[in-house]
């Protein structure tokens, strides 16, 4: 793949992913948000593809559009019902909202063009990092491993336990 | 415009700075709790970005598990958060956050 070819593939990627993106943020109805939020999470993916992170960017594929934008379209239509036209969110603030949107954006690319040069090391990561991950799970990360099996298992119960449907007699109480 | 043909460091800095930028502004603005969450998601894909660019250009590993550890801590934040809006929805009837003002039901 030539060189020209590699970075308008990229820009593609880089386009989709910030006009959805905009798009969720900006969106009044949640419905539309809630689907463009998966074509943001498909071209990060892409993005993750990009930085030769391939195993998380399937990672990315599977847990985010698999199950959290499954999650929240669930939230969306058990709190509103979809044919209701009251769908539409209104917005709170929105002028210190566009200044702080504007200035949080303008200071980090300042920070990131201007204060240093960046230096790139000789040794890049290149091809597929499956099996580095493996070793590195394995080796230097198996304590933060356990605990976050331990966390997700622990948000799982604590989550069915949230959300279970109450005894009536409970709220009267 | 040379040095926006060969893609470097910076213009994956550009686009998590737009993703965070979004997110943020989700967060602040919107009165829908889920589209609040859907700013959380943004943020975080933001930092998963910079330390996968951080991890490729310096290769280490590091940042890609601490980008995988970022992915299963935003599941379990989803379940939990969705747990409580769903609650919040059978308590208060609504799920916008400028109308929830008290802590008991």
């Amino acid at each position: 793949m030539s060189n020209l070819t590699y970075t308008i593939i990229f820009y593609l990627f880089a386009v989709i992913t910030l006009c959805s993106a905009a798009f969720v943020v900006f969106s009044k109805n949640v419905i539309y948000s809630a689907f463009s939020l998966l074509f943001t999470f498909f071209g990060v993916a892409a993005l993750y593809v990009f930085l030769s992170a391939d195993f998380i960017a399937v990672t990315q594929v599977v847990v985010y559009v698999g199950g959290i934008l499954v999650l929240l379209l669930f939230g969306v239509m058990f709190t509103k019902s979809i044919m209701n036209t009251e769908m539409q969110t209104d917005v709170l603030h929105i002028v210190p909202g566009t200044l702080i949107l504007a200035g949080i954006i303008g200071a980090l690319l300042y920070t990131f063009y201007t204060t240093h040069t960046w230096m790139p090391s000789n040794k890049q990561l290149y091809g597929s990092i499956v099996e580095r991950i493996g070793y590195e799970t394995m080796s230097h990360f198996v304590l933060p491993f356990e605990m976050v099996s331990i966390l997700l298992l622990a948000a799982l119960i604590g989550a069915a336990f949230l959300a279970r449907f109450d005894k009536p007699d409970k709220t009267k109480s | 415009m040379e040095h926006l043909i060969p893609i470097g460091l910076n213009h994956y800095l550009t686009i998590s700075a737009f993703l965070f930028g979004f997110g943020l502004f989700a967060v602040m603005t919107r009165k829908n709790a889920i589209v609040i969450l859907m700013g959380v998601e943004l943020i975080l894909n933001a930092a998963n970005i910079n330390f996968l660019a951080f991890s490729k250009y310096n290769g280490g590993m590091g940042g890609v598990m601490f980008s995988l550890f970022i992915i299963v801590i935003a599941a379990a934040e989803a379940a939990i958060a969705l747990a409580i809006v769903i609650n919040i929805f059978k308590i208060f009837k609504s799920v916008d956050v400028s109308s929830i003002d008290t802590m008991k039901e």
